[in-house]
């Protein structure tokens, strides 16, 4: 029964042969995306057998003229609302190709599916109505092709026949969309005017349209390509998991892009260790000595290494020479599926090749409705809006910049594990750790007015600077003492301490003391904003991370530098200009956490002849 | 990289996203030529060895050839075989037309399949081209808590990223296949030499083209008696993949209604 079948007997099937090309149909609502598909198939000889009178007899049975986009709208729902729900896929070919054809919806509410589709497009026809002209669902898919990388594109006028094929209208039309895609950086290949319900335009040129010397749609069709994965971009391996089934630790993933052979160096970002090529693995299991040495782009391959380096789902495997950025923070253009808006300050998940991180908004630059020409807001993205957004996320994640690389270089946002966005990574902050979340509202039951009124003072950061050592923090607890006893709410921020549990991830490099700095930095704003006067005895910091904790902390910060001649100093010197200065050698240190009270009564954030409410908060 | 290629390659990475993202996983045997290829992408995505098992959902109406080809396979392959037999004709929903009433008995036999296993992901081996409410599928399709599909609230998936978040007590569908053609199926068990239930080979001008109970499942006429003859068969016809399933074609939204029940 086991039908053994050698390759080596095989006949070349034609079939097979032809490049299969993935085309996405998009458009404006009722602008004739289904009718254009069904008569596609059935100019082109690609109708199942008996398919067409099948559904003809449907239409009869129903009292309902035939249309060819009862061919795609097969579900029942669809027919009884007249309108396509989803994206299907429909075969057909031509001379020259295979197609797979993807419908997609146009009703905006259906966007998700005109997503799903588009996003495994090679290409995409986008149709407008000759009688409507250009609406704003053709500008939303103009601009979705762009955000989701489809770059080769042709623009459909259908309906022709409304409009008398004049061919003033075509042009007044052809024009407008042009530009509307060459905005984006999307040139159509081609602008076919057609009357899909006729055919004409469609395989065959049209009489009617004797002015028009351009390609028919099916010439059209067939000048597009399969996208294929770049194999001469640089190596990019995303690690979708390590198996260890047996002795062997296979790192498995599919290259995106470039290539990979045995014996080469590797990088794994984000961390950044390095190791050889070992093997690449396959099954079945090849003749002892003739396993594959390389490996190409769209390939899902298993490799080992030489050495034991720690890699991870996530991991993104590359050359030591180009490798990818590992940031905690970026700028992303993203469009917006869900009902509720995202707001700066909203929690999601970030979503890169195989990674994934918790994010914060940090920050939006812009937010724009892709179906309108203008109308800009800039405090939230709407759903279906498009916006420049900037994500800190809680760990580095490895990525491109998207210029640099498409496929490492795009991201999917998804809330409680259901993606509702996605969009193109525009640069990666390297350098810089994640500043504070750009205002984000303090929910609380209490005001700050109220807060004041029982400490007795404002809410503040006061931030030790220079020395780290015994000194600081006895002058940090002293400090708190002498504020608590005169009925204050302080609180000390000890980075040794803090070392032990929000920071015990980060060792002891300096980006990863920026990080922890930025974390303290954070928390301490947050209880400055809250009525609390935070003393943070954090050690050294750079002029660049005093300046930023100063910027994130708003007016309430004091940085008081501890000076102590015999032990480390800040790493840029002193602190240029601190709000107060404090030798720990020349007084004692009652003496020493009297003055930073007097710092904050001369500030106003203390006072005991105020009245509640008239403190800096 | 070729066409079949581009397909595995897809396939294998589905498998161990699937894999990455899902706890209890198991795949669906129908025994059939999808299923055989499935198998067979998932033991080169494992490299050899399927790290979860092949449930096979019993209607006890199979074709005796299939019932062999179970056995022997199951055996030589290394798979960690689970059968579920299905529940008798009477717990079916009787208002369903006769065949489509018999095939619902499969998605009642799941049910109970993912009742006693609790699993949290299914591999199906369903695919876009074979009948148009497939085509609208997702990659990792959600399946409500009754094992229904909401065909009306698919959420999206952009590139490669899949939905893979099941709420409490649903499950997903994962379907790894969901993008080839009967073609690719045909040309990649010839490429592979994956094994073959002779069914879907000619035999006095008659072969079945899609396997399932053996009531209710009809051949076609053909005389591909090789799979590089099906292959040139199928290259020039227009007849449909299911043509012969029975419970496709008995109302018009018959295999709809199976499939938002939980059907295949």
């Amino acid at each position: 029964m086991n039908i053994a079948v050698s390759p080596a007997l095989a006949s070349p099937s034609s079939a097979l042969k032809r490049p299969l090309v993935r085309i996405v149909i998009v458009g404006h609502v009722d602008h004739g995306k289904s009718t254009l598909i069904g008569r596609l198939l059935y100019e082109t000889g690609s109708l199942p057998d008996g398919k067409f009178e099948t559904l003809k007899a449907i239409a009869a049975r129903r009292g309902m003229p035939f249309e060819w986009s009862f061919l795609l709208d097969a579900l029942q729902t669809e027919r009884d609302q007249g309108i396509t729900l989803d994206t299907s896929q429909i075969r057909f070919r031509t001379a020259a190709r295979d197609f797979v054809l993807i419908d997609a919806p146009g009703h905006a509410e259906f966007l998700r599916n005109m997503i799903t589709g588009a996003a495994q497009a090679d290409a995409a026809l986008l149709i407008v109505d000759a009688a409507e002209g250009v609406r704003d669902q053709t500008r939303r898919h103009g601009y979705l092709l762009h955000l989701l990388g489809v770059r080769q594109i042709a623009v459909v006028i259908n309906k022709m026949d409304r409009v008398g094929f004049e061919e003033a209208r075509f042009r007044d039309i052809e024009s407008e969309i042009s530009t509307h895609l060459v905005n984006l950086g999307l040139t159509p290949v081609a602008v076919v005017p057609v009357s899909a319900r006729d055919g004409d335009g469609v395989a065959q040129a049209s009489e009617a349209l004797a002015w028009y010397r351009g390609p028919t749609v099916v010439e059209t069709l067939d000048g597009f390509s399969p996208a294929r994965a770049d194999d001469e971009l640089a190596l990019r391996l995303p690690v979708q998991a390590v198996y260890k089934f047996d002795d062997r630790r296979i790192i498995a993933g599919r290259i995106e892009t470039g290539r990979i052979a045995v014996g080469d160096e590797i990088v794994v970002a984000p961390a950044g260790r390095t190791a050889r090529v070992k093997s690449i693995e396959s099954w079945p299991e090849p003749v002892a000595g003739q396993g594959p040495c390389e490996a190409s782009a769209g390939q899902s391959i298993g490799i080992t290494l030489d050495s034991e380096i720690f890699v991870a789902r996530g991991d993104i495997v590359s050359t030591a020479a180009v490798r990818p950025k590992a940031a905690q923070r970026l700028r992303a253009r993203v469009f917006w599926l869900n009902e509720a808006p995202i707001t700066p300050g909203a929690g999601l998940n970030v979503r890169i090749g195989t990674a994934e991180a918790r994010g914060t908004v940090a920050a939006i630059e812009n937010a724009v409705d892709p179906g309108q020409l203008s109308a800009t807001e800039a405090r939230s993205v709407a759903q279906n809006h498009v916006g420049e957004i900037e994500i800190a996320l809680t760990r580095p994640l490895a990525a491109d910049p998207y210029a640099i690389n498409a496929r490492t270089g795009r991201l999917v946002l998804d809330l409680n594990g259901r993606i509702s966005g996605g969009g193109l990574v525009l640069s990666l902050d390297v350098d810089e750790r994640p500043r504070a979340v750009q205002s984000v509202p303090v929910h609380s039951a209490v005001t700050a007015q109220e807060r004041a009124a029982r400490h007795e003072h404002g809410g503040a950061v006061v931030w030790l600077t220079g020395a780290e050592g015994a000194d600081m923090a006895k002058l940090a607890r002293a400090a708190e003492r002498r504020l608590f006893d005169r009925g204050g709410a302080p609180m000390v921020l000890d980075r040794a301490a803090l070392q032990a549990g929000l920071n015990a991830d980060l060792g002891d490099t300096p980006p990863e003391r920026s990080e922890a700095l930025r974390r303290i930095a954070h928390v301490a704003a947050h209880l400055a904003e809250n009525g609390f006067i935070a003393i943070v005895a954090a050690g050294p910091a750079s002029t660049a991370e005093r300046a930023r904790m100063r910027e994130d902390s708003g007016k309430s910060f004091y940085e008081v530098h501890v000076a102590a001649a015999r032990e480390t100093a800040d790493r840029d010197g002193p602190s240029p200009a601190p709000d107060l200065r404090i030798d720990t050698g020349r007084h004692d240190i009652e003496t020493d956490s009297l003055q930073i009270e007097h710092l904050l009564e001369t500030a106003g954030v203390l006072g005991t002849e105020r009245q509640g409410g008239e403190f800096a908060i | 990289m070729d066409r079949l290629g581009d397909l595995e390659a897809q396939s294998i990475f589905i498998f161990r996203e699937a894999f990455a993202r899902l706890k209890r996983l198991a795949l669906l045997w129908s025994l059939g030529k999808d299923s055989n290829v499935m198998i067979w992408l998932a033991r080169k995505a494992f490299f050899g060895r399927l790290p979860f098992p092949v449930l096979h959902v019993d209607t006890g109406k199979k074709f005796p050839e299939m019932y062999a080809f179970r056995e022997r396979y199951a055996g030589e392959w290394n798979l960690d075989l689970l059968v579920e037999p299905c529940p008798p004709i009477e717990a079916v929903d009787a208002t369903l037309p006769p065949a489509a009433r018999s095939a619902a008995r499969k998605t009642e036999g799941l049910k109970l399949a993912l009742a006693k296993y609790g699993f949290d992901g299914l591999f199906a081996g369903i695919r876009r081209d074979e009948e148009a409410t497939r085509a609208k599928e997702r990659v990792f399709s959600p399946r409500g808590i009754e094992g229904g599909w909401d065909v009306r609230d698919q959420p999206p998936e952009f590139w490669d990223h899949f939905n893979a978040s099941p709420p409490q007590g649903a499950h997903l569908r994962v379907h790894p296949i969901l993008h080839w053609t009967e073609a690719d199926i045909w040309a990649y068990t010839r490429r592979e030499s994956i094994p073959i239930i002779p069914l879907y080979l000619a035999c006095n001008g008659r072969r079945y083209r899609s396997l399932g109970d053996a009531d209710i499942t009809f051949p076609v006429a053909s005389q591909a008696t090789t799979i590089d003859e099906i292959i040139e068969e199928l290259d020039a016809t227009k007849i449909p993949e299911r043509s012969g399933r029975a419970m496709d074609h008995e109302a018009e939204d018959a295999f709809e209604r199976l499939r938002v029940s939980g059907y295949l």
